[in-house]
């Protein structure tokens, strides 16, 4: 990097921490932005102008901080990792999304969403789920405010999220079976998005993660950073002072832009987003889209893109379906472009070991895809054997028992 | 005339003949890659313009048939820059001028300026780019204008006044009057609020207005007399080229002929 784009850098991310990003084209820098088709333009633009009448109104921050506090309960627990530091050499803490109700962080956005839907009139919400948690989360939030909800899976995920398919049945959601690309996330959110064009005026779209068309990324991002500003206020009465780092998992990116948010003004703390590195670095065998990813539009936004030469989306894979998607949120992008997140990645063993030393040390199963954020931990202990680290565990692992039976407990290992 | 002037011409000239001007769809290569050009040919003769189909992973303004389609050409090796090297190599060239429709990742991979000038030289007088809506349009417009490129615009029924306006006064070509709120190819109904809707687009638009998801049949075609220049065929005519049959007759028999 030359002087001239270094200060550049710096002046994008003065405009972030100063809160003027997105700016008021939807872009983080050249990331981000609207890109879908018209009919949903206008979809959009409710939405947005929704957002900026409702998500900083009392009334709204009233009514949804009532229910963060005695529906999800909030706020989680912060807690010291006291064995698996001394297993791992960093003093690590644990901010604990997964007792969050229904199990991970995903209900902070899906009940703030619910809620700004209800007040924009829809008559149904749709929403995609890749690990599943997001679709519980939706469908919990809909029963809650009395909406029907749709959720659109992909069969794979179908299959090695079994539990959370159930879980919305029972909590009287429609699951759709979406069979087309790789059945997974990406072709979930292909059909939620066919199925909003289609009503895009009575349909609410309860988008999960930080990616999509502007406003998504920017409300997904605000329905999170309770996440980490918790944690922060947490950390410091704990401890008075802040962490050395601070780690999350990054798919599409909720949990980690939710954890990250309070933490970019403070220049001193390390902010570390651990990606999915699957089986290898070769195209199609990992969900990397910050490490290995070129810059693309998917799903409305102009962001990182796992892709080809010729600009066609590629399959991934990773053992966590929360993180099995190509692309990656904007504001993600934005962060590593200018410097202030540094993106690195874990493998499936990695992740699976991880799994298994939580369960050990601490007495807690966490999902597949925390895990990532765990095996980074693990790798950061290793060369700061005296550092603070908050890692996000982003949700419990109940719904991984499919998966850990074909892995972690078979062959009696 | 520059390339965006000759698409509106020749949905001008079927205005004269009395007739509403045919743009026919086929995805690139598919159902066989081999027999694109000769597909290309057979559906050309019987339209006013062709749209050319560029396959992409995520078609999501796409119903079954032409996700079904894009996946067939994929599986086959069709890029955009096979799609462009094949038309490169037509002559003699079809009458009616060719657009390529595309979602955008395709294009910016493979870079506007290089697209500008390969889609020129292989004979290609516009674009049609589902998920870049209006005001996303520079990535592309600068460029594409600069050779007199078309960038049809699409309008729809959810769309607000001011802004139809403001898209009528920057389609080249024609505009894309998207019939219905959904993905392409059902067979939909032509009700009294879709026409006042398409003489709404027709009032404000200096270019020809075509009307396109999920034209199928000449019922449909009578009802749209009169309120726009032109009809889309898409799903429809990729149906016809699965099933083995001729487009041209189809599309002959679709015009009444």
């Amino acid at each position: 990097m030359n002087l001239s784009s270094i200060s550049a850098s710096a002046d994008a991310l003065a405009d972030l921490v100063a809160g003027r990003l997105p700016d008021a084209r939807g872009r983080f820098g050249p990331f981000g932005g609207r890109y879908v088709p018209e009919t949903l333009i206008p979809a959009l633009e409710r939405l947005e102008d929704g957002v900026r009448r409702h998500l900083r109104s009392p009334s709204f921050q009233q009514e949804l901080a009532a229910e963060l506090t005695s529906w999800v309960g909030r706020p989680t627990a912060l807690t010291f990792a006291g064995r698996l530091s001394a297993r791992w050499g960093a003093r690590i803490w644990l901010k604990r999304e997964d007792l969050a109700h229904t199990g991970a962080h995903k209900i902070n956005n899906a009940i703030g969403q619910a809620l700004l839907a209800g007040r924009l009139g829809a008559k149904r919400i749709v929403a995609e789920t890749g690990a599943g948690q997001h679709g519980v989360a939706s469908a919990a939030a809909c029963a809650r405010l009395g909406l029907p909800c749709t959720v659109y899976m992909g069969s794979v995920d179908m299959r090695r999220q079994a539990p959370n398919v159930d879980r919305m049945r029972l909590l009287g959601a429609t699951v759709i079976a979406v069979t087309a690309g790789d059945a997974t996330l990406r072709a979930a959110i292909d059909e939620a998005l066919r199925d909003w064009v289609s009503d895009p005026l009575g349909t609410y779209y309860l988008l999960g993660s930080a990616v999509g068309p502007h406003p998504y990324p920017y409300l997904v991002r605000e329905l999170q950073a309770v996440i980490g500003r918790e944690a922060r206020a947490q950390f410091l009465q704990k401890t008075g002072a802040l962490p050395d780092a601070v780690m999350a998992c990054v798919g599409g990116g909720s949990n980690s832009i939710g954890m990250f948010h309070a933490f970019v003004p403070d220049r001193e703390v390390e902010i570390v987003g651990v990606e999915a590195g699957g089986r290898g670095e070769a195209l199609g065998d990992n969900a990397a889209t910050v490490s290995f990813g070129r810059p693309g539009v998917l799903h409305g936004t102009y962001s990182l893109l796992l892709q080809d030469a010729d600009g066609q989306v590629q399959e991934t894979h990773s053992v966590s379906a929360g993180l099995d998607y190509s692309g990656v949120g904007p504001e993600h992008a934005f962060l590593a472009h200018v410097g202030r997140v540094r993106y690195e990645s874990a493998g499936d063993e990695e992740a699976l070991e991880a799994v298994r030393a939580l369960c050990e040390t601490e007495g807690i199963l966490p999902a597949l895809e925390s895990a990532h954020a765990l095996a980074g931990a693990k790798r950061w202990s290793a060369s700061h054997p005296d550092g603070t680290l908050i890692v996000c565990l982003s949700g419990r692992g109940d719904k991984d028992m499919p998966t850990l039976q074909q892995t972690l407990l078979k062959g009696g290992k | 005339m520059n390339a965006h002037e000759r698409i509106s011409a020749a949905i001008r000239a079927a205005d004269t003949r009395g007739e509403l001007a045919l743009v026919a769809y086929l995805t690139a290569g598919f159902p066989g890659r081999e027999r694109f050009l000769e597909h290309l040919r057979q559906v050309a003769s019987g339209a006013d313009v062709v749209e050319i189909g560029v396959p992409f992973s995520d078609p999501m303004a796409d119903g079954v048939t032409i996700q079904r389609s894009s996946r067939g050409a994929l599986a086959q090796g069709v890029s955009l820059g096979w799609i462009l090297s094949e038309l490169a190599t037509l002559a003699p060239r079809p009458a009616p001028p060719l657009l390529l429709m595309s979602y955008l990742n395709p294009l910016l991979a493979f870079g506007a300026e290089r697209l500008a000038d390969s889609a020129e030289r292989a004979g290609v007088a516009g674009f049609i780019v589902p998920d870049l809506p209006f005001d996303e349009g520079e990535a592309l417009r600068p460029a594409l204008a600069s050779r007199g490129l078309a960038l049809v615009q699409m309008a729809t029924p959810v769309t607000s006044p001011d802004r139809l306006k403001r898209i009528c006064a920057a389609s080249q070509g024609f505009v894309y009057a998207v019939t219905m709120t959904g993905t392409t190819g059902k067979n939909v109904a032509v009700p009294p609020e879709v026409t006042a809707y398409l003489d709404s687009v027709r009032a404000l638009s200096p270019v020809p207005v075509c009307a396109g998801f999920g034209i199928r049949s000449r019922e449909q075609l009578e009802r749209l007399r009169g309120h726009v220049d032109g009809v889309v065929v898409g799903s429809a005519l990729v149906e016809v080229l699965e099933r083995g049959e001729d487009p041209a007759r189809w599309l002959r028999a679709l015009r009444g002929g």
